[in-house]
């Protein structure tokens, strides 16, 4: 059950793909590219990608969990959740040039991040002298906590087109064209009317990060921010208009905490929130 | 080889599955004597955070715990919230759901007959080398496979945690016309979906007979997927052939315990090694297959369903997936033939103070979900039981009848390499769901 040997000059750069706490869609996201996967796989090497193959490599022995390497680019699901997987990153990070994040949990820390906010972190930092340990196990970080990455690429789950762009990009040698904005952009580029404007349907398109191609607007539903926080997000504002849509503080605190839960730019959202409950907005501002 | 040596084999990452996990295999002499799949996946704790959580969030949130069956996890969900609260979604709306569910049958079968199981049995590492070989024949998986993703995408919005889902049914319905084209190419897919039957059917299979008692939704009339009773089959004939009992009661049947090796749950049902998944559907649901599902599997050898056939060797498990994907095509096509667009997206779902229950048919088998609710929505506890984690302990079995089977065959005794093939074949028989069944524990924290 050994692949064909791949000759010793083969000229294909090498894709390995790894999986950390995670719920296996963004890596499934590459087998859902059905019309580009063969074609894929002819410009690429597919060296490590366990969901898919057991062989690893030009040889096509079998993989291990931490796969031989060296790859060209490794694409990685999954936030560190354990002291083990933040070894494991590491000897990644050491066998790829390039590292990719795919996804919310690998970018941002995933939903299983809630746990960060659970009192048992609050106790266990105060008391243990070695929270970095402890925390490995208590808390879920992003990979970029623990390597240098090389492209965050956002979504839960990814966009197929943007994952074919970033592999795309990385075998030109060139930079990913993945824009920074918000949501907002793409719900005009699409021509959906604005939810919120229309039907005041509380909405993130405002401050999340665009990818999606905005779905859920086109659907009639608000925007609720699975991509993660776009460049700049203004939270203020964010925050205030949702209030005048009528979300309970409760509400927004929730919507906010869910699949990007970590992100460093939500931290301010809960004080923001309260600051709209002793200062609630004037109608119509 | 000495009668009295003992071998371990060790598999550290299992290939082709949903997930990570190993498998321990002790063989002492010429007997199986320990089989332990280990799930190694971090658990990700969902049961614990939805707590707390408002009535409306957790078909989004649950979604997340498998990219290869989120419509699963938003059907359980939806149904316990509704039952919770009194709601009853009906009529076209829950055809649109069902017609979901299809897509989703159609895209998680077809990859794991095209691209993780099928080259188990034409000896190829994966679908890339079956490629090289058989490029028509996985174009035609990939077709399929992308029909499926098709139906998720106009109803859902997109494949992997689709957006169109809420309590109550949804944001937005399709009118009629837009699922024309939707038709068209479910035409076209039935061609490819019953060529897959054909072409799964004349594999090679090993000879296995599994004896799981078998556990699936049961909905009189129809091949049960988004609704239903579960129903348990007994293996061996002592007992009711078929009994059922509400989902109300499913954890009085289903025990769930822990083992040391695995961050998953293990569950019995009354105290019975069960099978869920397709082998149990085909057996419980098949004389409610579509008449071409049924005559594909017919043709297929898998018995006529319509006299109650079960298939109870577990390597032609890809072969009744084969024809669940002609039923799911099927049913599309009935769903979309008859739908007329309903008043309004969703009914109403106003919290209220109680527990409820959802039970639906996963690719890999029944997933059960429970939520208690305060009188605000808010959750206050939930309970998930996933298929792969109620399989754990039948694929275990299964590994160690494979393997005893082939150390009971005279002629050249079998050396590791080949007994690590057969174990991950036993294995991928049941389309583990490693992901899934990872995330149920609570949270314990380890203090160094």
């Amino acid at each position: 059950m050994t692949l064909q040997p791949v000759p010793a000059t083969d000229p294909r750069p090498t894709l390995a793909v790894w999986k950390f706490a995670s719920c296996d869609g963004c890596q499934l996201t590459l087998l859902d590219c059905e019309d580009e996967l063969l074609g894929l796989t002819e410009r690429v090497r597919i060296d490590h990608f366990l969901e898919m193959t057991p062989a690893e490599g030009a040889d096509g022995g079998r993989a291990r969990l931490e796969g031989r390497g060296p790859y060209d680019l490794s694409l990685v699901e999954g936030s560190i959740t354990t002291a083990e997987d933040a070894e494991r990153i590491r000897h990644v990070r050491r066998v790829s040039r390039y590292l990719v994040t795919i996804g919310a949990c690998a970018t941002a820390g995933g939903i299983q991040a809630l746990r960060n906010f659970a009192d048992v972190d609050d106790f266990l930092a105060a008391v243990y002298a070695r929270p970095e340990y402890i925390s490995t196990l208590a808390t879920s970080t992003p990979i970029s906590a623990h390597v240098p990455v090389d492209f965050e690429l956002r979504g839960c789950p990814i966009d197929r087109g943007q994952l074919l762009e970033v592999v795309t990009a990385h075998l030109a040698g060139r930079k990913p064209r993945i824009p920074g904005h918000s949501v907002c952009f793409e719900c005009k580029r699409r021509g959906t009317t604005c939810v919120t404007v229309a039907h005041g349907t509380p909405c993130l398109g405002p401050v999340t990060h665009a990818g999606c191609g905005a779905l859920c607007p086109a659907y009639g539903r608000g925007c609720y921010g699975c991509f993660g926080p776009s460049d700049k997000p203004d939270l203020r504002s964010m925050v205030a208009q949702l209030r005048r849509d009528g979300m309970s503080e409760r509400d927004i605190q929730r919507v906010f905490r869910t699949f990007n839960a970590a992100s460093p730019e939500y931290a301010p959202v809960p004080e923001l929130a309260a600051e709209e409950r002793r200062d609630p907005p004037a109608e119509g501002s | 080889m000495n009668r009295r040596a003992t071998r371990v084999l060790r598999l550290d990452a299992l290939a082709r599955v949903e997930g990570e996990a190993a498998l321990h295999l002790r063989v002492e002499g010429d007997r199986v004597t320990q089989t332990r799949l280990r799930i190694y996946e971090p658990p990700r704790f969902f049961e614990a955070f939805l707590a707390g959580r408002g009535h409306a969030e957790p078909p989004d949130i649950t979604a997340r715990i498998c990219g290869i069956c989120p419509v699963a996890y938003q059907m359980s969900a939806c149904r316990a919230i509704e039952d919770a609260c009194g709601a009853v979604v009906d009529g076209p709306l829950a055809d649109l759901r069902r017609l979901l569910y299809c897509g989703e049958w159609i895209e998680s079968h077809t990859l794991h007959v095209y691209l993780l199981h099928a080259p188990d049995f034409l000896g190829c590492a994966d679908v890339v080398e079956l490629a090289r070989g058989r490029r028509a024949a996985v174009e035609r998986g990939l077709r399929l496979k992308q029909t499926g993703n098709a139906i998720l995408e106009q109803l859902g919005g997109r494949p992997i945690h689709p957006v169109n889902v809420r309590i109550g049914g949804f944001y937005r319905t399709p009118a009629p016309d837009e699922l024309r084209p939707l038709a068209e190419r479910l035409r076209q897919a039935r061609d490819d979906a019953l060529e897959t039957v054909r072409w799964v059917a004349a594999f090679d299979f090993p000879d296995a007979v599994c004896d799981h008692d078998l556990f699936a939704l049961r909905d009189p009339g129809r091949y049960a997927i988004d609704s239903g009773t579960p129903a348990v089959m007994a293996a061996d004939g002592d007992g009711p052939a078929l009994r059922e009992f509400p989902p109300s009661d499913f954890e009085r049947h289903v025990r769930e315990g822990q083992v040391p090796h695995s961050t998953a749950l293990t569950a019995l049902l009354d105290g019975r090694r069960h099978l869920t998944g397709p082998l149990a559907r085909y057996a419980i649901s098949g004389r409610w297959l579509h008449p071409l599902a049924a005559e594909a599997a017919r043709d297929a050898g898998l018995g006529d369903p319509a006299t109650g056939a079960r298939c109870d060797n577990p390597f032609r498990s890809i072969v009744v997936r084969a024809v669940e994907v002609v039923q799911a095509v099927e049913e599309s096509l009935r769903i979309i033939g008859g739908y007329e667009r309903p008043p309004r997206p969703a009914v109403e779902v106003p919290p209220r103070r109680g527990v409820g229950f959802g039970a639906t048919e996963a690719p890999r088998g029944l997933l059960y979900h429970r939520y208690a609710l305060t009188a605000d929505g808010t959750v206050t506890e939930a309970r998930i039981v996933p298929p792969t984690a109620q399989n754990q302990t039948a694929i275990e079995d299964d590994v160690r009848r494979a393997v005893q089977a082939r150390l009971d065959r005279a002629g050249p005794a079998a050396d590791d390499e080949e007994l690590t093939r057969l174990c991950e074949r036993a294995i991928r028989n049941h389309d583990p769901c490693i992901s899934c069944a990872a995330h149920f524990l609570d949270l314990t924290v380890e203090r160094a």
